[in-house]
């Protein structure tokens, strides 16, 4: 049951997430690439972490692929070509790519046989519960500093997307029509 | 053997649901229609069936029945995927509702056993599911608006993005509050903790909460694109909005989307802070439980087709501000009325005077 779940979530995971690259239609690419976190959702639930796997779909699937999917919408942006720049990093690919297996498989064949795997407290690893409990007791200060992060990153935002630095937007506006109309 | 079984039992768990709320939501559309027909002082559909009690049905062969035509210029795979993913998001939710209390039945059935209880799954995280569940959903409308190759329809498409990413945000909030007081995400415990006197002193809706069930109401007429938050599809401006291009059971399925959506939506608010299945003599009669849950839904469907005889449509800029400047702070000062009450622990004084002083429970 659990490998047949996990053959078929892991199969949509990395068909969506070939599929990704393969795309030439950013949209598709988009697309596929929601599929990929909704996999990996699934495949968070049948490894017994229900809090991640919610958090997967709500931040990544519902907010962060939201604001793409409405980028290119917006600009409705084409095609891509196949340019012959990107053909120089085939090789770089498939070492990159030959790196990451080697990985794997090295994780599969030796880190496995592992004797004294941490299994203390396992019932209620990954419940919502035990991970606020965590968040702001022993890890509060990490749990802080990426806050901060996190709000001066919205602070950044804003600035960014206010192009007269830190005045109103209205005031470098108005200027500009008295300007036109003073003609 | 024993997992064919359980999953046999949760199968079947998912048709007797789906088929409770399909069968609603297909006559909540003729209640809209009567209802509305009503309001503005005409008939409606009253003459398939007594009373028009069959025009579902009629609708739902009307809709098979039609030529199915696609644009020229759409994008083929994104236009027939939109109604897929807009449907399949709104049904999903389903599961995790609890519609009443487990019934134990006096003699034993084989496989089932003597206790059937009425929710299809019961796990940690089902509230969080609920939203994550509904934040997919945006992407059929967005896709639908995109692929059809049609200005009003991109129009409604991206309308309906930002506003579900917005009202999402407020919607999130307002929910806080009463997850602070119940401490669980499980919406079968959340029920439970709201038993209190008769079945209903226990609401979160009177605990503190009023003010989160209305942020939480305003939140969710807008997330369903209703009136007077529609729009997406404001047929003065923009024909049909995002699903002009879309006919025949296609644009069934969105049909079906918006209003499987509104009833979830309602099951939530009944569950978060209408007490869910909790009514008078529910501990007695465990099967009144059922009436009370769906009774309490049907409430606000009505008051969904209310407001859509009575209220105007917002323009785009009041939407857009309400949401961010008004409803968003307003769930941010609930949340934190909320913790302050729950961490001076003034709600322990008041149910235990209510429970010494006027016997009633809490």
């Amino acid at each position: 049951m659990e490998a047949a779940l996990f053959i078929l979530f892991a199969g949509m995971a990395i068909g969506c997430a070939i599929s990704m690259v393969a795309q030439r239609n950013p949209l598709y690419s988009a697309i596929s690439l929601i599929g990929v976190f909704i996999s990996l959702a699934c495949l968070y639930v049948t490894l017994g972490a229900p809090f991640i796997a919610a958090v997967q779909v709500i931040v990544y699937a519902g907010a962060i692929m939201v604001l793409v999917v409405f980028v290119i919408m917006l600009l409705n942006v084409e095609e891509e070509e196949r340019r012959p720049r990107l053909r120089l990093l085939v090789p770089l690919a498939i070492g990159l790519a030959a790196v990451l297996f080697a990985e794997a498989a090295f994780i599969i064949f030796f880190v496995q046989a592992s004797p004294d795997t941490p299994t203390r407290n396992l019932s209620d690893v990954g419940l919502t519960s035990s991970i606020g409990a965590g968040l702001f007791t022993s890890y509060l200060l990490p749990f802080e500093i990426t806050s901060i992060l996190l709000l001066m990153a919205i602070v950044g935002a804003i600035t960014l997307a206010r192009r007269g630095g830190l005045l109103p937007a209205r005031a470098s506006v108005v200027p500009e029509r008295e300007r036109v109309e003073g003609k | 053997m024993e997992d064919l079984t359980h999953i046999a039992l949760k199968l079947m768990g998912i048709l007797v649901a789906f088929t409770v709320v399909m069968t609603m939501v297909a006559y909540t559309v003729l209640a809209e229609r009567r209802v509305l027909g009503f309001i503005q002082g005409r008939l409606g559909p009253n003459r398939v069936g007594p009373g028009g009690s069959l025009q579902p049905f009629a609708d739902l062969l009307k809709f098979i029945l039609k030529e199915d035509i696609v644009p020229d210029k759409s994008t083929r795979f994104v236009y027939f995927l939109a109604p897929v993913i807009a449907t399949t998001a709104a049904l999903m939710s389903v599961v995790v509702y609890p519609f009443g209390p487990e019934i134990h039945l006096p003699f034993h059935l084989p496989l089932i056993g003597d206790a059937i209880p009425l929710v299809v799954t019961r796990f940690d995280v089902a509230l969080l599911y609920v939203l994550g569940v509904t934040s997919v959903g945006v992407y059929g409308i967005a896709l639908a608006g995109w692929s059809s190759n049609n200005k009003y329809s991109l129009m409604g498409g991206l309308r309906s993005s930002a506003q579900m990413i917005s009202y999402e945000l407020a919607l999130g909030l307002g929910l806080i509050g009463v997850i602070l007081q119940s401490g669980t995400l499980d919406l079968y415990s959340i029920v439970e903790q709201q038993a209190g006197h008769l079945g209903i002193s226990g609401w979160n809706v009177f605990w503190v909460q009023p003010l989160g069930f209305l942020i939480y109401l305003i939140a969710a007429i807008a997330e369903t694109n209703r009136v007077p938050f529609d729009l997406p599809e404001a047929e003065t401006e923009l024909v049909a909005g995002f699903h002009t291009e879309y006919s025949a059971m296609k644009f069934a399925l969105f049909f079906l989307a918006e209003y499987v959506n509104m009833f979830t939506v309602s099951m939530l608010a009944t569950t978060l802070f209408l007490g869910g299945w909790n009514g008078p003599f529910v501990h007695q009669v465990p099967i009144l439980g059922v009436f009370y849950f769906l009774g309490k839904v049907v409430l606000f469907l009505f008051l969904y087709i209310w407001l859509r005889g009575t209220l105007p449509r917002f323009r785009f800029d009041q939407l857009m501000s309400f949401g961010w400047k008004f409803l968003v702070p307003l769930a941010i000062i609930n949340i934190v009325i909320t913790a302050t009450i729950e961490w001076s622990g003034a709600f322990d004084y008041v149910s235990k005077f209510l429970k010494t002083s006027l016997g009633w429970g809490g």
